[in-house]
């Protein structure tokens, strides 16, 4: 049997998660930080993907990136590289489809941080970038693993804005929802029955690590007797 | 002059208009009730809040100045901030948190240790935050803030986090600390039980506004606005203007007084301490004859509520205490007489 569709599946939800987990906490770090006004309308844009049909998103997509648009073209002639209908087309539809839950999940994190640890920072000296590394995300740890792997999952399951930007081209496009619905459609009702199974089996896990990772969070602070250690 | 404070901000609704100054190795209280600003004003000192307008001077080196556009960050300020809930960093053991506020690299580790043992803090070195008892996280704050070696100390509410029966020894431990630490200190508090024990002199806020400062006695002795006298305890108060001869009409207790001294420009209240107030046999100067409302026995005292003449609403009532045994012959007694000597009147403006 081809295993090419999981592992065509694996590899675009770990790189669009890859980028997601940087510009989600990016976002959210800094949308926090502006005047009320700019801070829900952009609320609202780096939101929409998670309510707007995929189909949607795969249009818009399309719009931006297809062969004959400037973004496009300019791919085209300097770096020889189309930017739909191949594998890595797939990977603007996830990251896209799946941000807003990371975006999220991250600023419900960095909203419950007690802005007090970051003030006492300060006044001791320390950098702002200290802070965040060192305090912040320490911190927030929990709920932006929590986002990571929710937006993992939903990355693995995109549907809709792939099979509009990649298409469906058996060892080169092909992932498993994709994969699912062409076996479906040609009546290889078997191949289909075993994909779904394949990614039930994933999408368990990952809700499984999800709430174990919320559990954690509601846990008093690990006893210390392991952690001994000196600051750099 | 070691630290000069005098900032405006304005938030709309809240105005925040303070001013005062406080000398090297003085403790001053920043005294209000909740809301009026406290916080506000030392967020402002460390450069966490920028005011409006104003000037911010810390032994010579400006601070803030909003004309000439000097803003320092929090990281060169060098000022001590011990926040209410101490704001330990939970993912750091005990000598981590310390750790974080030396600044010279090379020292850390024997500052570190001075600080852990002069704190108590050993067998604790460890430990998270979470595992720590109120007392101790405070002493890992106090410890954290003195490794930054800052020139100021501003602490905001430190016992608000505590247990009663921790607060008393965790106050003489701050407060041998605070006589040792050669700096001026900002203490920020709405018990005037603790500006007494601690403070040399104080600062009254109202409503976002500060008052003159004051020696701590004075506040207590002899409060000279409404705020200052509310704050200072004082349960006893009523509007008042002036009347013939010197002479003052306390309006809600509908009864014309002798205070004995000159009365202040823009006197606009009086007040009395509960226990200055006399019972006394029948009438005369100074007296007035008051209505037993209710008696509230305390552990070792009566605290009695009564109507005066202006009646028995809010400012109108009189509340007096008394040990147990004076009251006891006194009960039952109506009208009950009242003296207010003039020695113990209060005069107070708004």
């Amino acid at each position: 049997m081809d295993l090419y569709p999981l592992f065509n599946s694996l590899r675009i939800a770990a790189i669009s998660t890859a980028l997601i987990f940087f510009l989600g906490i990016a976002a959210a770090y800094y949308v926090a930080k502006l005047p009320r006004l700019v801070k829900g309308v952009l609320d609202v844009v780096l939101t929409l993907p998670l309510v707007l049909p995929p189909t949607v998103v795969g249009y818009f997509l399309l719009r931006l990136l297809g062969p004959k648009r400037p973004i496009g073209l300019w791919f085209l002639a300097v770096l020889d590289a189309r930017l739909t209908m191949v594998w890595y087309s797939a990977i603007f539809a996830s990251a896209v489809v799946a941000f807003p839950l990371m975006y999220r999940t991250a600023r419900g994190a960095f909203e419950s941080f007690d802005h007090n640890l970051a003030h006492a920072g300060r006044t001791l000296g320390k950098s702002n970038t200290w802070i965040f590394w060192r305090v912040m995300m320490p911190c927030c740890k929990q709920g932006i693993l929590a986002g990571t792997v929710l937006a993992f999952a939903r990355a693995l399951g995109e549907y809709g804005a792939t099979a509009m930007i990649a298409g469906y081209t058996p060892g080169k496009t092909a992932t498993i929802s994709t994969t699912v619905y062409q076996l479906w459609r040609t009546g290889d009702d078997e191949g289909a029955m075993m994909w779904v199974l394949i990614n039930l089996a994933i999408s368990a896990v990952v809700l499984l690590a999800v709430n174990m990772l919320e559990k954690k969070q509601g846990r008093p602070l690990p006893r210390a007797a392991a952690v001994s250690g000196e600051v750099e | 002059m070691a630290l000069q404070v005098d900032i405006h901000k304005d938030f709309g609704k809240f105005r925040l208009n303070v001013a005062f100054e406080s000398e090297n190795g003085q403790v001053t209280g920043l005294l209000g009730a909740s809301g009026c600003g406290k916080s506000l004003t030392l967020k402002c000192i460390a450069g966490i809040e920028k005011p409006d307008r104003g000037r911010i001077v810390l032994d010579g080196k400006v601070l803030f100045d909003a004309e000439q556009h000097i803003n320092l960050p929090p990281q060169k300020r060098r000022v001590g901030y011990l926040f209410q809930n101490y704001a330990l960093f939970p993912n750091m053991t005990v000598v981590q948190n310390i750790a974080v506020g030396v600044r010279d690299k090379a020292r850390r580790k024997e500052t570190v240790a001075r600080l852990v043992s002069s704190f108590w803090l050993e067998g604790q070195e460890h430990k998270r935050p979470g595992q720590l008892s109120g007392g101790q996280q405070q002493r890992v704050a106090l410890a954290r803030i003195l490794a930054s070696e800052p020139e100021v100390l501003l602490l905001d509410e430190p016992f608000s986090a505590l247990d009663s029966y921790l607060k008393w020894q965790v106050e003489l431990e701050l407060s041998d600390l605070l006589s040792s630490f050669p700096g001026p200190v900002l203490f920020v508090t709405h018990n005037r039980d603790e500006v007494q024990r601690l403070c040399k002199a104080v600062c009254v806020l109202d409503n976002g506004r500060s008052q003159p400062m004051l020696p701590v006695k004075e506040l207590f002795e002899a409060p000279r606005t409404l705020s200052a006298c509310l704050l200072s305890g004082c349960k006893n108060v009523s509007r008042a203007r002036e009347a013939a001869d010197g002479k003052v009409e306390a309006l809600d207790w509908g009864v014309t007084l002798d205070p004995g001294q000159p009365l202040p420009e823009g006197l606009s209240h009086i007040g009395v301490r509960a226990h200055y107030i006399k019972p006394v046999e029948g009438p005369g100067p100074n007296r007035l004859p008051c209505k037993v409302e209710r008696v509230v026995e305390n552990v070792f005292s009566t605290v009695v509520m009564l109507s005066t003449p202006g009646g028995n609403q809010g400012f109108s009532r009189l509340r007096i205490e008394l040990e147990k045994e004076r009251w006891t012959p006194l009960a039952g007694k109506d009208p009950l007489w009242l003296e207010l000597a003039p020695r113990d009147i209060l005069l107070l403006t708004c």
